[in-house]
C-alpha cells in the first residue's frame, strides 16, 4: 500500500519520450517461413524413439541390401558338413572373447572324451576345446569303495571339432591337394591309420594314436598320446611328395588304394579353404541346410522389403483414388463402393492367399499370384482412410470456392482436396509396409507359399526351417528372429513418430 | 439405434454369402481329391459327391450346399485327411481347444492390458507413460511366433519350467492340462495385452482432458474419485467393445502358435486342410473364418454407433 502511493504523485518532468526520433515500425521477419515438410520434420525429431528407430530401420536396409555382398557364401555352395553351425569368424575367434567361435557345448563329458577332442586339436592344430565351464563331481560306490570321478560341461568349437575325414579322392585330385599344401604350407592331408592299429574301429577318422577297443586313448607314461600312423608301403595309394606332418621321418604313408582312386585322411578345415579358397566365415552361422544365415537372411529381408514397398504403393494407389470417389460424391456410389470394399475385406487373408496359389500360380507365377492376394484386401484400409479426408475437406470453402470458378470435379478431387490428405497418406504408407512383411512372413512360414524358387529364400522360410532344431541350433531361429522383429518394431515406431509429425491433434489416437 | 443394427446385421448376412458363393465356386473350380480304388470308402465318398451336385452347373451345386446346410447342417465329408468323416463332426472335436486357449489368453490379459494402460494415462507425459507406451509398441510389433521361440528355448528348454507341447486328451479345464497351455497363452497373450495398453491408455487420455472432469474436480471430488466414477466409465464404453471383438476375432486361432505348440485346434486344421488340398474341410474354414471376421467388426461398428449416433450409417458427415 504504501508502495502505492509514492507513484501516485509523479511530476510531469520527471517522464521523458522514449524514442522521438525514431519511427516505431514492426520488426522485420527474419526468420525464413516454414513448409508443411519442414515443420513435420521438427516435430519428428523431437520425438526420441521415433527418430531411433529411423535410425535403426536405415541400418536394417542397409543390411539387407550389402550382407550378400559381404558375405563370401552364398545360397548354392552350401557346405555339406557345416549344418546347423553356430556363428564363427576366425578372427574374432582366435581373440578368446567368446564371441563368434563357432561355440557348441557338451554336456557330461568324462574325461576320456575331452581326451578325443583334444587329440583332434593336437593332430591339425585346430583345437576344439575352448575352455571348460562346469565341473561335476560324483561319488559313486563300487564294491564297497567310494570312487570319485569327475564330468565336464564344455565348450567346443564346432568347426575345429570336424577334424578330419575320410575321403576317397581321384589321384589327379590328391596331387592337386599336394600341390596346393606346397604352395600355401597348410597340412591338407594327414597319415593315414590303418584300423587293425586302432582295435578294427573304422568309422571314426579321428583316432591317430592307441586306443582300446572302445576308442579310449592309451596314453603313455607321460599323458602323452601314443601316435600309430601307418607306415606300411605296401597299400600307399600314390606317392606322397608334399608337406610332412612334424614327427614324421618319412616313412609313414598318406594314402590307400581303392579302385581307381585313393582314399586319405583330410583335415576338413584345412580342406575346406583348399575347396573354396578362404577359411570358413559364418558371420551368423548356418541352418539346417547348410545355407549362410548372414547371407540368408540378407536375401529374405530384400525380397521382403521390396515385395512390400511394391505391395503399398500399389494398394495406396488403388485406395487413394477409390476413397476419392467414395468420400467426393458421397451418398449413392459411397453406399455402393463400400459393398463392395466389404466383400473384399471380409475373405480372410490365408483364403484368398491358399485360392489365388492354387488358381493362379501356374499362370503368373508363385510370386504373381502372391502380389494379387495382396492387393486383393490390402487398399481398403487406405480407401476407408481417404474417404473419411474427403468428407473431413469437401464441405469446406476453399473446395466451394474452387467450384464456383469452374472447377472439374477430377480437378477439385486431385489437386484441391487430396494435397490435404496428403500427410494422412504418406504415415500410413509407414504403417502398411511392416503389416505386408508381418503376412508375408507368416505366409510363407506357413508353407503356403514357397518363394524359394523365386527369391533364393524368405524371412519365413528361414523361420520354419530353423523351429526343427531349436534346442540344438537356436542361433538359426535366433538371428532370422532379431532381425525381422527389430525391422518390425523400428517400422512401426517409425510410422507411429511421423504420424504423430503429421497430424499433431492426433497424437497417441489410433486410427 | 435397433433399425441401425438389423441393417448392419442383414448386410452382413449378404455379404457372407456373396463371399460363401465366391469361395465355394473357386473351391469347386479346382480338380476334387483323387480317390484310392480300392478303399470301401471311397464308393460312399462318390455317392457323397454326386449327391452335392459335383457335375451340375456352379449354381446349383451352390444350393445344395446351401440346402444341406440349412436342413441337416451337413458340411460334406472329408476326402483326404480324415478320410469319410463327417467334415462338421472334425471341426465340433477342434473347437474347444482353440476356445480354451484363447478364453486363458484373454482372461489374463484383460486386467494386465487395461491396468497398463489406466496406469500409463494417469502418469502421462512422465517417463513412466513413455516406458509403457514404447513397450506397448514393441510387443505389438513383434509377432507371436518370436514370443513361442523366446518362451520355448527358455522357459521350457533351459529353465524346464513349462512343457514343449501341449499335451493330448480333452481335459481342458485340468491343472496339468492349464500348465502345457501356459507357454501357447503367453505367446498369444503378449500382442493382446499390449492391444488392450493401447486401446485403454489413447481413450482414457482422451477423457482425461474433457470438461467434464475438470467439473467433477471442481465440485470436489478427489482426482481418484474423478477418475474412478467418470473418466474409466467413460473410457470403458469403448474399451469393452475392442475386448468382446478381439475374443470374437481370435476364436479363429493362431495358426502359427497352433502348429508350434501342437494345439489341436482350427487353427491346425485349417493349415493341415490347405496344405491336404482337403477341399471339402477348406470350404467349412473359410466360411468360419470370414463369419468370424464379419462379427468382430459388426461388434465394434455397432457399439461404437451405439456411442456416437454419428457414426452411424445414413447419417452423413
Amino acid at each position: 500500500m504504501e508502495k502505492n502511493r509514492k507513484t501516485e504523485n509523479i511530476p510531469r518532468e520527471k517522464f521523458e519520450f522514449a524514442q522521438l526520433n525514431e519511427n516505431i515500425h514492426d520488426q522485420k521477419f527474419d526468420t525464413k517461413a516454414k513448409g508443411f515438410f519442414a515443420d513435420a520434420m521438427i516435430r519428428f525429431k523431437k520425438n526420441k524413439s521415433s527418430v531411433a528407430a529411423a535410425y535403426i530401420l536405415l541400418f536394417l536396409v542397409i543390411f539387407a541390401v550389402v550382407s550378400p555382398f559381404i558375405s563370401p557364401n552364398n545360397l548354392d555352395n552350401r557346405d555339406k558338413e557345416y549344418v546347423s553351425f553356430p556363428p564363427y569368424v576366425r578372427a574374432l575367434a582366435d581373440l578368446g572373447i567368446g564371441l563368434f567361435d563357432g561355440r557348441g557345448t557338451h554336456a557330461s563329458q568324462n574325461e576320456a572324451q575331452c581326451n578325443y577332442w583334444r587329440a583332434i586339436g593336437e593332430e591339425t592344430g585346430y583345437q576344439p576345446l575352448i575352455k571348460v565351464l562346469d565341473t561335476v563331481k560324483t561319488v559313486s560306490k563300487y564294491r564297497g569303495e567310494e570312487r570319485i570321478s569327475y564330468t565336464y560341461k564344455i565348450a567346443t568349437n564346432r568347426y575345429y571339432e570336424k577334424g578330419v575325414v575320410y575321403r576317397v579322392l581321384s589321384y589327379e585330385e590328391f596331387n592337386k591337394i599336394q600341390d596346393w599344401q606346397n604352395e600355401t604350407g597348410l597340412q591338407v592331408i594327414y597319415p593315414y591309420v590303418e584300423p587293425s592299429a586302432i582295435s578294427e574301429i573304422t568309422d571314426d577318422p579321428n583316432l591317430w594314436y592307441q586306443v582300446d577297443s572302445r576308442g579310449t586313448a592309451i596314453l603313455d607314461a607321460n599323458g602323452n598320446f601314443v601316435p600309430v600312423y601307418s607306415t606300411n608301403s605296401e597299400i600307399e595309394g600314390t606317392p606322397y611328395y608334399s608337406i610332412r606332418i612334424p614327427g614324421d621321418d618319412g616313412s609313414y604313408i598318406y594314402s590307400v588304394r581303392r579302385s581307381g582312386a585313393v582314399q586319405a585322411r583330410i583335415c576338413y578345415y584345412n580342406y575346406y579353404t583348399y575347396l573354396n579358397g578362404r577359411e570358413p566365415m559364418y558371420i551368423f552361422g548356418t541352418n539346417a541346410m547348410g545355407q549362410d544365415l548372414f547371407y540368408a537372411i540378407g536375401i529374405g529381408a530384400r525380397f521382403s522389403l521390396v515385395f512390400a514397398v511394391i505391395v503399398s504403393a500399389i494398394n495406396l494407389t488403388i485406395g487413394a483414388i477409390y476413397g476419392a470417389i467414395q468420400g467426393y460424391y458421397g451418398g449413392a456410389v459411397d453406399m455402393a463402393l463400400d459393398r463392395f470394399a466389404d466383400i473384399c475385406s471380409g475373405i480372410p487373408m490365408i483364403v484368398v492367399t491358399t485360392l489365388f496359389q492354387l488358381h493362379l500360380a501356374a499362370k503368373v507365377g508363385t510370386v504373381g499370384a502372391f502380389l494379387f492376394a495382396f492387393v486383393m484386401t490390402g487398399w481398403i484400409g487406405m480407401s476407408g482412410l481417404v474417404r473419411k479426408q474427403f468428407y473431413r475437406f469437401k464441405g469446406q470453402e476453399f473446395v466451394y470456392a474452387a467450384r464456383t470458378l469452374g472447377a472439374s470435379d477430377g480437378r477439385l478431387m486431385f489437386r484441391h482436396i487430396f494435397p490435404n490428405a496428403m500427410g494422412t497418406i504418406i504415415t500410413r504408407c509407414a504403417l502398411v509396409i511392416p503389416s505386408v512383411i508381418l503376412s508375408e512372413t507368416t505366409l510363407t512360414y506357413l508353407g503356403i507359399v514357397n518363394l524359394s524358387e523365386f527369391a533364393g529364400t524368405s524371412l519365413g522360410t528361414l523361420l520354419s526351417m530353423a523351429r526343427a532344431s531349436i534346442t540344438t541350433s537356436p542361433h538359426a531361429m535366433f538371428y532370422p528372429s532379431l532381425y525381422f522383429a527389430l525391422l518390425l518394431i523400428s517400422f512401426n515406431l517409425f510410422g507411429n513418430g511421423l504420424r504423430d509429425a503429421f497430424n499433431p491433434s492426433t497424437r497417441g489416437v489410433e486410427d | 439405434m435397433g433399425k441401425y443394427a438389423v441393417k448392419r446385421i442383414l448386410l452382413m448376412m449378404m455379404t457372407l454369402l456373396i463371399i460363401t458363393f465366391m469361395c465355394f465356386v473357386l473351391i469347386r473350380m479346382l480338380p476334387p481329391a483323387e480317390l484310392p480304388i480300392e478303399d470301401p470308402h471311397s464308393a460312399v465318398i462318390l455317392a457323397r459327391r454326386e449327391a452335392a451336385g459335383y457335375n451340375k452347373p456352379y449354381l446349383v451345386q451352390f444350393g445344395i450346399f446351401l440346402k444341406n446346410i440349412f436342413t441337416k447342417w451337413d458340411w460334406g465329408v472329408s476326402d483326404v485327411l480324415y478320410f469319410g468323416r463327417d467334415v462338421t463332426t472334425i471341426f465340433v472335436t477342434k473347437l474347444p481347444a482353440t476356445v480354451v486357449v484363447n478364453l486363458y489368453s484373454i482372461i489374463f490379459a484383460i486386467p494386465l492390458g487395461v491396468g497398463l494402460g489406466i496406469f500409463a494415462a494417469i502418469k502421462k507425459n512422465t517417463w513412466i507413460d513413455h516406458t509403457i507406451s514404447t513397450l506397448t509398441m514393441v510387443c505389438i510389433s513383434v509377432p507371436s511366433f518370436v514370443y513361442a521361440f523366446i518362451i520355448q528355448y527358455f522357459l521350457s528348454y533351459k529353465l524346464g519350467w513349462l512343457p514343449f507341447l501341449m499335451k493330448g486328451g480333452t481335459d481342458y479345464f485340468s491343472f496339468s492340462m492349464f500348465v502345457s497351455m501356459l507357454p501357447a497363452i503367453m505367446s498369444l497373450g503378449m500382442g493382446v495385452v499390449a492391444g488392450f495398453t493401447r486401446t485403454t491408455r489413447a481413450e482414457l487420455t482422451e477423457v482425461l482432458t474433457s470438461e467434464f472432469m475438470l467439473l467433477a474436480r471442481t465440485k470436489g471430488l478427489t482426482k481418484t474419485q474423478a477418475t474412478v466414477r467418470h473418466a474409466l466409465k467413460n473410457c470403458m464404453v469403448v474399451v469393452l467393445p475392442s475386448i468382446f471383438a478381439e475374443f470374437i476375432s481370435i476364436m479363429s486361432g493362431s495358426l502359427i502358435i497352433e502348429g508350434i505348440f501342437s494345439v489341436p485346434g482350427v487353427g491346425g486344421l485349417s493349415l493341415n486342410a490347405i496344405n491336404g488340398r482337403d477341399y471339402p474341410i477348406f470350404t467349412m474354414v473359410t466360411v468360419f473364418y470370414t463369419t468370424i471376421g464379419l462379427l468382430a467388426s459388426i461388434v465394434i461398428d455397432i457399439s461404437y454407433g451405439f456411442i456416437d449416433p454419428r457414426i452411424r450409417m445414413g447419417s452423413k458427415k
